[in-house]
């Protein structure tokens, strides 16, 4: 490795982009980056976005593929606002992102892509490397695909390989101005690979060959460090929400002594969960592609009623299609999950962009008085403990839940303290070995949950269904009476979880100017935004929900405490609606709506304009 | 324990405390009854049969069975089963279901769920009429037919539900009739007999809004004349007098008669494994011209879903071991905070 013949600058934090067309491996450059980040110490998040196009026409608008990341020795929970570098591999790139880029920021151009033809594909006028429209920013425009070229010439290459391997260039670049080190990508290349020599071969060339530049070059007077970030002591690996859901998900199976069965229907950004979960065979996991969302979830109602944790996934549309089902489950109050991976709708609307408008859906958008349990993660590791709790509540209380994650959680990632597995708590399950006393419907005194008797379990043989049932029996009953009865004791089995849920305590003030009340992926950029208003001298409190539905008991009287209460959501205010409905409190609320996640910077406006007034 | 081989178990065994609510005199009773007396024999353990039905007349069945039931929702019967039989693959699956739920909401699942060949039953009670919402057309109902929803006559063709699941690849395809219970329970018997997914569709008369959609064919005078009883590697001959056969000409059967010495050896013989004849006797469904076949159309064995699947858990859990959590959490790059 080059001999850094540079003085080094200490930064607090970081922001990078890297962007190109889908086919410039901009995904593969970023999570290359984030490994070696995390490495340093650093605290990080990212953000990948990318089309739902698989491969738009090169060098179009629509094919442009991006990867953020913030890395910081604060304790950072967003991929960041602004961008500090922007990395934009064509000009389509560049056209899309630049509005992201801070003043006097760093762009880094792969000029051989700038052609005639690409500018007219992304309306550029006029080539913006060539004339002063890119004033306000550093420009680095470099022909990447020439040097890679050139470190290669002994190789006979063809045009289309060098031009390919211009990604891994970027990333030494931007790996020297950051002071990043290349083994993992190396070792990475290297397994990737390995049936391919030259591929190992010009790929770790085209790293170094930036690496290199940077290290040669006049134009960096110095070489950016960030120092280690502060963390809980720990074992701490890099994970993304999707992965995260899964791994809660096969730990609570085992917490619980059950076999997973999971099925689901393709469908973005849920798909890589049976993707995951199709890999773990050997921790008794059963995953089953449906022909469609509702099989996908009428097959859980089926392996519950037979005894396996059962699990479905799937996003905004998807949910929609199971709610029939989801109301099945609710009427014969089995113990399934179902992940939904929010995107923007409503109908296909913008599949690869994140949102948080199902929240609504999930608790009302069945028919009949139907409710669930709803839960949310916070976080790519927050996923984990969510899907955790999620079967947790499913299993000990006899019924659905309904976790909340968005495309945002489900792609990004960060780092995730590695817990102790044998210190996880066990999960009770309502299944009956023997038919002594056995009614399907006899409950249990504190949770309602009912007896769980499975096929195959000698005298437990009942039938359950769709139809109202008698209260007392458990056989179909048109009752009037009873039916009202049933349908107040369902609400009353989710009410009853709030017994058996943390309490909200607020993070910073426990009264006063302002209180934000958020749920899901906008974590980061709340608490960020909270920081910095209190280090301010704002009186400002957070409370981040992970359970919806039902709402832990103190809520009501913490929003009492504050003046004024915030309530930020990737919707146009839904969260908002049920506190105000639920509280009768001017609540309100901080919206948008765009396919993006919330910022850090609009949270704090908002905020300083409450607590200010 | 040695419970699986004492097995003694009876019809009365097998009949719920539930009130049959089925309209009195509907078909319903007699494929029940039949049910209640195959299952018994069967040497399978009570607390072994899981009976799964959809949403109509026929979808009450679960009810009336003292096993393990669950009438589930329109048309999702096979997607339920599906996931009973990966969870638990001893459990003997039988679904109940209607022409309305299986062939009109339900279609997607009863074609997936036949292609995939779960070792599962699926009795098909057809009357080609909407029956519990009161008399519409189904997706079984001739062109033509004058009902609730159509009262200027049905403009919409309908499916064949054995070649649907031919071309579906259905491996074991079987009809019967409510009022031939002898040869129903037999079909029931054969249906259990297959490892595989087994589609049993019964002609079931609803009196009230389809009366005597099959009479043809359960009526004592005609009968004889209007079904094709199969018996695989029997010769295809019926009439009242065994008088008339089916000949293969070109590529399609035709009717011969059999009073000229000889002509015996020109009629086809059922192979249930060949799938051209399963063709070609499912076409025979509503074709006024040929008897109606009755009995097993086709029969194939290949492995089942759940096999294949259990193989592989099996598999994986002996090349790779029994999953372990932390291993898999640290299987990536970590590192340590002190």
């Amino acid at each position: 490795m080059a001999n850094k013949s540079k003085n080094k600058k200490n930064i607090d934090r970081v922001v990078i982009r890297f962007t190109g067309d889908s086919g410039d491996g901009m995904q593969l450059t970023g999570n290359r980056f984030t490994e070696a980040t995390a490495i340093m110490g650093n605290d990080l998040a990212t953000f990948p976005d990318y089309p739902a196009e698989i491969r738009a026409p090169a060098g179009s608008l629509a094919g442009v593929s991006s990867f953020q990341i913030q890395f910081s020795s604060d304790n950072i929970g967003t991929p960041g606002d602004k961008l500090d570098v922007l990395v934009a591999m064509n000009p389509a790139a560049l056209k899309t992102n630049l509005a992201d880029l801070k003043t006097s920021g760093i762009i880094i151009a792969n000029k051989a892509n700038y052609t005639d033809k690409n500018l007219k594909l992304s309306r550029w006028e006029l080539n913006p490397l060539e004339d002063d429209s890119l004033r306000d920013y550093r420009v680095i425009a470099l022909d990447m695909t020439r040097l890679v070229s050139n470190a290669v010439e002994d190789m006979d290459l063809s045009v289309k390989l060098i031009s390919r391997s211009t990604n891994m260039f970027a990333l030494g670049l931007v790996s020297w101005m950051y002071d990043r080190t290349l083994d993992p990508t190396i070792n990475f290349i290297k397994n990737k690979f390995a049936k391919r020599p030259e591929l190992v071969e010009v790929n770790i060339r085209a790293l170094k060959a930036g690496y290199n530049y940077g290290d040669t070059i006049e134009e960096f007077q110095h070489i950016i460090t960030v120092s280690k970030a502060e963390f809980e002591p720990g074992v701490y690996r890099n994970i993304v929400g999707n992965q995260a859901l899964c791994f809660g998900l096969i730990t609570a199976a085992e917490k619980a002594g059950l076999d997973i069965y999971f099925a689901g229907y393709p469908i973005t950004p849920a798909s890589d969960i049976l993707q995951i979960l199709s890999g773990y065979k050997n921790f008794r996991v059963k995953t089953f592609q449906a022909e469609d969302e509702i099989a996908a979830i009428m097959s859980v109602v089926g392996a519950v009623f037979c005894g396996d944790l059962g699990i479905t996934a799937t996003s905004g549309p998807g949910m929609a299609l199971k709610g029939e089902s989801l109301g099945l489950a609710v009427a014969t109050e089995l113990p399934l999950v179902v992940l939904n991976i929010q995107r923007a709708g409503p109908s296909t609307g913008m599949p690869t962009k994140t949102e948080q408008a199902d929240l609504l859906q999930t608790l009302f958008g069945r028919n009949g008085e139907s409710p669930v349990v709803v839960l949310a993660a916070n976080s790519p590791a927050d996923c984990f403990s969510t899907a955790f709790e999620a079967c947790r509540i499913a299993l000990e209380h006899m019924i659905p839940v309904v976790v909340l994650s968005d495309a945002f959680l489900a792609h990004g990632s960060e780092p995730w303290l590695i817990p102790q597995t044998k210190s996880l708590p066990k999960i009770r399950t309502h299944l009956v070995e023997k038919p002594n006393g056995f009614k399907p419907f006899k409950r249990e005194e504190h949770t309602l949950a009912r007896q769980w008797g499975i096929p195959g379990t000698k005298g437990l043989e009942h039938r359950v269904g769709g139809l109202e049932k008698d209260i007392e029996t458990g056989d179909v009953s048109y009752d009037p009476i009873n039916h009202e009865k049933m349908m107040y004791l369902r609400q009353q089995k989710v009410d009853i979880i709030a017994n058996d849920i943390p309490p909200v305590d607020p993070f910073g003030d426990k009264n006063g100017k302002v209180l934000v009340v958020g749920w899901g992926s906008s974590f980061g950029a709340i608490r960020e935004a909270v920081n910095r208003s209190r280090k301010e001298n704002h009186s400002v409190g957070h409370v981040h929900l992970r359970h919806l539905n039902p709402f832990p008991l103190n809520l009501g009287e913490t929003l009492l405490k504050y003046q004024n209460i915030l309530v930020p959501e990737m919707n146009s205010g839904q969260l908002l609606l049920l506190l105000r409905g639920k509280f009768l409190i001017d609540a309100s609320g901080l919206n948008k709506v765009q396919g993006k996640p919330l910022g850090v910077d609009e949270v704090y406006d908002k905020i300083i304009e409450l607590a200010g007034a | 324990m040695s419970e699986v081989s004492t097995i003694t178990l009876s019809k009365k065994d097998f009949i719920s405390d539930q009130d049959v609510r089925w309209c009195p005199g509907c078909g319903d009773y007699a494929i029940l009854s039949q049910v209640q007396k195959v299952f018994p024999n069967l040497g399978i353990p009570k607390e072994n049969f899981l009976v799964v039905s959809g949403i109509g007349c026929s979808s009450r069945f679960p009810y009336y069975l003292d096993t393990f039931g669950f009438h589930s929702i329109h048309g999702r019967a096979p997607a339920l089963a599906t996931g009973a039989k990966i969870a638990n693959p001893d459990l003997s699956v039988w679904i109940v279901t209607g022409d309305g739920d299986s062939m009109s909401i339900g279609g997607n699942h009863f074609i997936h769920v036949l292609r995939r060949n779960f070792d599962l039953n699926i009795l098909l009670f057809n009357n080609q009429v909407y029956g519990l919402t009161k008399g519409q057309y189904s997706p079984t109902s001739e062109i033509g037919r004058i009902s609730n929803s159509t009262p200027f006559g049905s403009v919409d063709y309908p499916f064949n539900p054995p070649l649907l699941a031919l071309g579906a690849g259905g491996t074991f395809i079987a009809r019967g009739i409510d009022r031939e219970q002898k040869h129903l329970q037999g079909l029931l018997y054969e249906a259990y007999k297959h490892k595989g997914t087994s589609l049993v569709e019964i002609y079931q008369n609803c009196w009230v809004f389809n009366d005597g959609a099959f009479a043809s064919l359960t009526d004592r005078e005609i009968k004889m004349e209007t079904q094709l009883i199969l018996e695989n590697g029997k010769p295809m001959i019926f009439g009242r007098n065994q008088d008339k056969g089916l000949m293969l000409k070109g590529s399609k059967l035709e009717v011969i008669s059999l009073t000229k010495k000889n002509s015996i050896n020109k009629v086809m013989i059922h192979d249930e494994q060949n799938k051209i004849q399963g063709l070609l006797l499912s076409e025979l469904t509503y074709d006024k011209n040929y008897p109606t076949p009755m009995g097993v159309l086709y029969r194939e064995e290949k492995p089942t879903y759940e096999t294949m699947l259990h193989n592989q858990l099996a598999t994986a859990l002996k090349t790779r071991g029994k999953g372990d959590l932390d291993k898999l959490f640290n299987d990536s790059h970590t590192w340590e905070v002190e």
